[in-house]
C-alpha cells in the first residue's frame, strides 16, 4: 500500500470533487456550511457561484445523521417515543404525536377524550414556539438582529408553560401510546390563559416594527417565487405550499383527533414568494391561539392516559398502520410495519423539512446570494429533521 | 515651523489616545444601546455597569494567536489592519474640535480628510484578497464597489456645504455658522445632510449598509479569517471611522463647536455622540439590505439628488454673489 499524504486524503470529498467537475469556467465554487451562520445547523450548501449570482446550488445532507429509523428497529415502540422529540427540535411535539398516532392505529388503541385536547393544546403551544423561532431566526438571516431577541422573549414563557406538563423545555417525549404522559394542572391552564392575550399583544406591534418595514419588504417580496405546480412535484408542504396558495393542511385534509370540532382557518397566500410564506407563518400566529382558546374551554374532565397503555415491553400486532399530522413545517408522517415481534420491523419517518429542502436547488438558481439565504430561510429547515 | 510640527506631534498623540479611549467607550456604548434595545442589560459584571468589559476585551484580543490560513499572503495579509488602522490617525487631524482647537489648521483640511478616508478600502479588498478565503475575496469584491459608489454621493454633498461656504477648511466652514440650529449649514443644505448621512453609513459599513461583512452571507466577510488584534484593528477602524464621518457632518453641518451656555468642545462632542448614537440605533433597528438594492439607492437615487443639489447650491451661491 503507498502512503497518501494527508492533506490529500482530505483534499475534496465526493460530492466536491463530483461537483468541481462539471463546475464551468471561470466560476466561484463556495461551500455554504456546514458550518455556516445562515444554515442553522449543519447543513452543507455547494454553490457555484458567478460574482454574486448563484448558478446553481446543491444541498449536500448527513452532516446531522442520527440513524433514528435504525433506532426504531432495535427499540420497542414505547421505548422509541424519546427519539421523536429529537427528529425536529422546534416542533417535537409533532413527531410524537405522529409516531403514537401511528402505533395507536396499527394497535387500534383510542385515546381517551380529554388526552385529544390535551395534545392539541401543547402541540399548538409548541408550534408557535417553532414558529417564533423560525421568525426571530429569520430576520437574524437577514441582518435584523434585533427580533430574534423578543421572539425568544415570548418563546420563554411557552417554554416554561410546557415543561410543566412535559418537564423539559425543547425535546419533548410527552405524548404515550394511549394519551399523554400528565395531565394539565391548573397552573398550567392559568398560564396558557394568560399567554394567549399577551400573544395577541405582540403581534401587532411584531407587524409594524418588522413585517412592514420597507427593507424587509424589499429583501423578500418577489425572492424565491415557488409555482404550486413545482410545490406538488417536490412535495412541499406546510406554510411553503400554503404559502404558494394551496390551502393543504392536514389538520382539514386528513383530519385526526379533535381538530374537526375546531374552528380554525387555513392561511394561505398568493404571493408564492418568501413574503409569502412569511405572511402565512405570521397568520399561523392567531389561528393556532384560537385552536388554543377553543381547546381550553371545551377540554371535558377525565383520563389522560388509557387504561392499560402500552409498556415498554408492549409488543404492537402484526400490520402497517400510516399517520399524518401537521406539523409547524409540514406533513409530519410516519409509516410503521410491525411483523408482531418485540420491535416494531421498520419506521419510516417523512419530514417535511426534507421535502421543502429539495426545492431550494431549484428555486435558488439565477438569485444573487443574499436571496439564496432569504430562500433558505424562507423554507424554515430544522436540519436534524431532514437528515432523521 | 517647530511650533507647527509640535503642534502635531501633539495633535497626533491626542488623536492615538483618544482614538483607543473612543474605541472602548463605543464598544460599551454600542453593546449596552444593543442590549437595550434588545430587552436585555447588556454587559454588567466586569466592572460597574460593565464599563470595563470592553477593555477585557481588548485584553483578550491582544493575548488571542495571530493566525494565518495556509497560502496566505503573509505581508499583505498583515498589511491590512495596519492599513485600515493608520490613516485613521491622519482623518483627526484637521477636525475642529473647539474653536482654534485642531491639530492641523490647513486650507485643504476637508480634502485630506476625503482623500485618506478613501484608503480604507484598500485595507479591506487587501485583507479579503489575501486570506485566501472565498467569503473574504466576496466581501472584499462587495466592499470595493459599494465604497468606490458611495464615495461619489457623499463628496458631491460636502461639495455643496464648501461651495456655500466658500472654504476647504473645516475650522472655516464652522466659523460660517451662528449659534443657534436655525444658523446652521442644515437649514440650507438638508439634502446635502440626508446624502451625507447615508452615504456615511455605506462608507463606514456600518448596518443596515454592511454587506462586505454580512454575516448571516458571507460569515465575516473580509476580516473571516483575522483573529487577535488583526480584527481588533479592522474593529477600531470602523468605529475611528465612524467617529470620523460623525465629526466632519458636525463641522458641516450642525454648527461644529457652535452653541449656547456651554464651552465649544462641549457642544462638538455632544453632537458628535448623537450622530453616532443615531448610527448605534439604526444598526441594532433595521434588516440589511441587498447587494443590489445598496447599489441602487446609490446610482438611482442618491448620485442624481446629490449632483441636483449641487447645481442647485452654486446656482444660488452665484445669484447672492451677484447681487
Amino acid at each position: 500500500m503507498t502512503h497518501t499524504p494527508l492533506l490529500e486524503q482530505v483534499a475534496g470529498d465526493f460530492y466536491t470533487n463530483n461537483f468541481a467537475k462539471n463546475a464551468q469556467e471561470g466560476s466561484l465554487i463556495l461551500n455554504l456550511g456546514p458550518q455556516h451562520p445562515s444554515t442553522h445547523g449543519v447543513l452543507r450548501v455547494i454553490v457555484e457561484m458567478d460574482g454574486e449570482y448563484v448558478l446553481r446550488a446543491e444541498p449536500v445532507l448527513g452532516y446531522l445523521h442520527r440513524m433514528h429509523e435504525k433506532m426504531a428497529e432495535v427499540k420497542t415502540a414505547a421505548q422509541f417515543i424519546p427519539n421523536m422529540g429529537r427528529v425536529d427540535y422546534g416542533h417535537a411535539l409533532g413527531w410524537n404525536w405522529a409516531f403514537v398516532g401511528a402505533v395507536e392505529k396499527l394497535a387500534g388503541i383510542e385515546v381517551p377524550e380529554r388526552a385529544e385536547y390535551v395534545r392539541v393544546i401543547t402541540c399548538e403551544l409548541n408550534r408557535l414556539a417553532s414558529h417564533l423561532l423560525w421568525w426571530g431566526a429569520y430576520l437574524l438571516d437577514l441582518g435584523a438582529f434585533t427580533p430574534i431577541m423578543y421572539a425568544f422573549d415570548d418563546r420563554e414563557k411557552l417554554l416554561d408553560i410546557l415543561q410543566i406538563p412535559t418537564g423539559s423545555r425543547l425535546t419533548y417525549s410527552y405524548y404515550r401510546i394511549g394519551g399523554v404522559a400528565e395531565d394539565l394542572n391548573e397552573d398550567c391552564i392559568a398560564r396558557i390563559r394568560e399567554f394567549i392575550p399577551w400573544m395577541r399583544s405582540r403581534l401587532p406591534m411584531y407587524k409594524d416594527l418588522v413585517s412592514d418595514n420597507i427593507i424587509l419588504r424589499k429583501r423578500i417580496e418577489g425572492v424565491g417565487v415557488i409555482e404550486p405546480e413545482a410545490c406538488r412535484r417536490f412535495g412541499a408542504t406546510g406554510p411553503v405550499i400554503r404559502g404558494s396558495g394551496i390551502a393543504y393542511d392536514i389538520r382539514r385534509s386528513d383530519p385526526y383527533s379533535v381538530y374537526p370540532k375546531l374552528d380554525f382557518e387555513i392561511p394561505t397566500s398568493e404571493l408564492m414568494d418568501a413574503r409569502g410564506r412569511y405572511d402565512v407563518r405570521i397568520a399561523e400566529f392567531e389561528q393556532s391561539l384560537r385552536i388554543i382558546e377553543q381547546c381550553l374551554d371545551m377540554m371535558p374532565e377525565g383520563e389522560v392516559l388509557v387504561k392499560g397503555a402500552p409498556k415498554p415491553s408492549w409488543k404492537a400486532p402484526k400490520g402497517e398502520a400510516y399517520f399524518a399530522v401537521e406539523g409547524a413545517r409540514g406533513k409530519i408522517g410516519v409509516y410503521l410495519a410491525s411483523d408482531g415481534g418485540k420491535t416494531l420491523y421498520r419506521t419510516k419517518l417523512r419530514a417535511p423539512g426534507f421535502c421543502n429542502l429539495s426545492l431550494f436547488a431549484e428555486v435558488s438558481r439565477g438569485t444573487i446570494l443574499a436571496d439564496a439565504v432569504a430562500i433558505l430561510g424562507s423554507l424554515d429547515l430544522i436540519i436534524p429533521e431532514i437528515d432523521r | 515651523m517647530p511650533a507647527e510640527l509640535i503642534r502635531i506631534l501633539i495633535g497626533l498623540v491626542a488623536v492615538a489616545v483618544s482614538v483607543g479611549l473612543i474605541g472602548l467607550v463605543m464598544v460599551w456604548v454600542e453593546r449596552k444601546v444593543a442590549g437595550h434595545i434588545q430587552r436585555r442589560p447588556g454587559p454588567f459584571e466586569v466592572g460597574p455597569n460593565g464599563l470595563l468589559q470592553p477593555l477585557a476585551d481588548a485584553l483578550k484580543l491582544v493575548g488571542k494567536q495571530l493566525f494565518m490560513p495556509d497560502k496566505a499572503d503573509p505581508i499583505l495579509f498583515w498589511l491590512a489592519p495596519v492599513l485600515s488602522f493608520l490613516p485613521v490617525l491622519l482623518l483627526f487631524l484637521p477636525l475642529p474640535v473647539g474653536d482654534g482647537l485642531l491639530a492641523l489648521d490647513i486650507n485643504l483640511g476637508l480634502l485630506l480628510i476625503l482623500a485618506f478616508s478613501g484608503l480604507a478600502v484598500l485595507s479591506l479588498l487587501l485583507g479579503g484578497w489575501a486570506s485566501n478565503n472565498k467569503y473574504g475575496l466576496l466581501g472584499a469584491a462587495r466592499a470595493v464597489s459599494q465604497s468606490v459608489a458611495y464615495e461619489i454621493p457623499l463628496l458631491l454633498s460636502v461639495l455643496a456645504v464648501s461651495f456655500v461656504a466658500g472654504s476647504l477648511n473645516l475650522a472655516e466652514v464652522v466659523k460660517g455658522q451662528g449659534t443657534w440650529p436655525w444658523n446652521w449649514n442644515i437649514m440650507t443644505q438638508p439634502l446635502a445632510f440626508l446624502i451625507y448621512m447615508v452615504s456615511a453609513l455605506g462608507e463606514t459599513n456600518r448596518a443596515p449598509f454592511d454587506l462586505p461583512e454580512a454575516e448571516s452571507e458571507l460569515t465575516a466577510g473580509f476580516h473571516t479569517e483575522y483573529s487577535g488584534m488583526g480584527f481588533g484593528l479592522f474593529f477600531l477602524a470602523e468605529y475611528a471611522n465612524m467617529v470620523v464621518v460623525c465629526s466632519v457632518a458636525t463641522a458641516l453641518f450642525l454648527g461644529g463647536w457652535h452653541g449656547p451656555v456651554l464651552p465649544g468642545p462641549v457642544w462638538f462632542v455632544l453632537k458628535v455622540s448623537l450622530l453616532m448614537l443615531l448610527m448605534v440605533f439604526l444598526r441594532w433597528t433595521y434588516p440589511r439590505v441587498r447587494f443590489d438594492q445598496l447599489l441602487n439607492i446609490n446610482w438611482k437615487w442618491l448620485l442624481p439628488l446629490a449632483v441636483l443639489n449641487l447645481l442647485a447650491t452654486s446656482f444660488f451661491v452665484k445669484l447672492a454673489q451677484t447681487w
